[in-house]
């Protein structure tokens, strides 16, 4: 595809514009800034993907990943301003989804270990853990906060902090998990993946696509459900203290 | 009845900060007294004056900014904190039933421990319910009948300090000095030491051997129930028995 016939595709994002002033959406501004924030950061990527795929140095694949790493900490813990450092405990729970998930599939050589496969399998493993992680840490902080007196009478009546949380940590990995599997569920029938799409596009031959396909659905799954479990099992001990106190706050977060 | 002398929960000069406001608030001042063994502490004060606070501070669910609280002689800080909970049974004002049976409810507080209930039936008839209840459903039960079972639910853990948080006041007249006398009973088989917080003076003055009243956090009056009623050293003790403090004090 050329630069010109990308350009017309500015034609979209043209009439997304004029949409949103005609029904008075007030969203014009933030079309502007998606959209050109979209191109930039796309096109960065693509230029620095060549550099990565050209030098073939694992070094900068690892760089890569921790950047993407810090990206998707930085905007999961957002989510989980009322647990005390919760940058840490995301970090750490969208590392060991990696590690664990491009783990498994570079020692079963499932996929090769260049750069070409590492990265955007990497992409989608980590973006897919800052998902669930958001969603997990709303949900850990609303099924917590709303069962405070269940969770001081279990205290009170001599458990430790985690038998007072274990059931509200089981109900939020569970549902920060629940779009995933949907999602698993629907695939190839509502949507057409992105990652196929391209494929297809490009001018693989489907079945080939697919078969990739897969492979990112499942990695998509373990890593939804790895993250979910590590975060919620490393971030509940944040609601208490040394004396098994609950001691997340009543008033309302600040945003 | 013989009445060891020894205390068993004892508070020294204890400050209370409200956790939001550490700067401003206090919630409890400088509150320094005991409760020897085997004796029932009752506390009234106005709303809002810090009762819930002072219970909570002795089975270590809020700890103390300033100053210690000692449970049999060790400060609760001290303890292994499951064990103090275990030991320092706190009823809450209102009470919260899990989702499942009454038996459940019931079974909770050594199922915590890993261990099962014998004979349930002896615990809820301690408080004055029918075995039968025990295969209900708990979130069927009146407010009343929660309360006993959260009652039965404490006892179970075999504490010999009890923390009542106005376990009466929801419940009407009649139910109300049913589970008093309930507890009365209980209490002197059990030789256990009791801290009942109560809005309710007859309530304070019937079952108390000692009484506190708490004003704006500072314990303004310690005696022993008789002479708290009949002769209160302080003004403020007077005016509230008059009800003239009814709400909370500025
Ligand atoms: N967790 C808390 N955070 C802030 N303020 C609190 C907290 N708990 C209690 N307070 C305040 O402390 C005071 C005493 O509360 P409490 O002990 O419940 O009084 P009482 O049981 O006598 O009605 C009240 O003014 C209450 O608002
Ligand atoms: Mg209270």
């Amino acid at each position: 595809m050329s630069l010109i016939t990308l350009s017309f595709t500015l034609g979209f994002v043209v009439i997304a514009f004029f949409l949103s002033m005609w029904f008075k959406l007030g969203l014009q501004k933030d079309i502007l800034i998606a959209a050109v924030r979209a191109t930039i950061q796309l096109l960065i990527i693509g230029y620095i993907l060549k550099v990565v795929f050209h030098l073939q140095d694992a070094l900068f694949s690892l760089l890569l990943i921790a950047l993407m790493i810090g990206v998707a900490t930085q905007n999961a813990s957002k989510r989980g301003k009322w647990l005390p450092h919760a940058w840490i405990r995301v970090l750490l729970a969208i590392t060991v989804t990696e590690v664990v998930t491009q783990g498994l599939l570079l020692g079963l050589r499932v996929v090769a270990p260049t750069p070409q496969y590492v990265i955007p399998i990497s992409g989608m493993i980590v973006g897919n853990a800052m998902v669930a992680s958001g969603l997990l840490l709303n949900r850990l902080h609303s099924e917590t906060s709303s069962h405070r007196q269940e969770i001081i009478t279990i205290l009170a009546l001599g458990g430790t902090s985690k038998q007072a949380v274990y059931d509200y940590v089981k109900q939020a990995v569970r549902a920060s998990m629940i779009p995933t599997i949907d999602n698993t569920k629907t695939m190839g029938l509502v949507q057409l993946p992105g990652m196929m799409t391209g494929l297809i596009i490009a001018g693989a031959d489907p079945i080939q696509a697919v078969r990739y396909q897969i492979l990112i659905v499942f990695s998509i799954l373990a890593s939804a459900v790895i993250t979910s479990i590590v975060l919620g099992f490393i971030s509940y001990p944040g609601l208490f203290n040394e004396f098994q106190q609950f001691v997340l706050s009543d008033s309302p977060i600040k945003k | 009845m013989s009445r060891d002398k020894a205390p068993t929960v004892k508070f020294l000069n204890v400050t209370k900060k409200s956790p939001e406001n550490p700067q401003s608030a206090t919630i409890l001042q400088n509150i320094s007294g005991e409760v020897p063994a085997n004796h029932i502490l009752t506390v009234i004060g106005p709303s809002g004056s810090g009762k819930s606070t002072l219970l909570s501070l002795c089975n270590l669910l809020i700890s103390p900014d300033e100053g210690e609280v000692l449970i049999h002689s060790k400060e609760v800080r001290e303890w292994t904190v499951t064990d103090l909970r275990r030991r320092v049974g706190l009823v809450f004002q209102t009470p919260t039933m899990f989702p499942g049976t009454v038996l459940d409810n019931l079974n909770l507080g050594v199922k915590l421990q890993g261990k099962t209930l014998e004979n349930p039936e002896k615990w809820i008839e301690k408080v004055g319910l029918p075995p039968e209840i025990l295969k209900q459903s708990a979130n069927d039960l009146s407010g009343g009948q929660k309360q006993r079972v959260a009652l039965a639910r404490v006892l179970a853990n075999q504490p010999d300090i009890w923390l009542l948080d106005e376990v009466t006041s929801a419940l009407d007249p009649t139910a109300a000095r049913e589970v008093e006398e309930w507890i009365l009973q209980l209490q002197s088989k059990e030789n256990s030491t009791v801290l009942w917080v109560t809005h309710n003076l007859d309530q304070a003055r019937r079952v108390g051997h000692i009484t506190w009243l708490l004003a704006n956090g500072r314990l303004v009056e310690a005696l022993p129930t008789e002479e708290f009623f009949e002769n209160p050293q302080e003004d403020v003790t007077r005016r509230f028995l008059i009800g003239e403090l009814g709400g909370i004090q500025a």
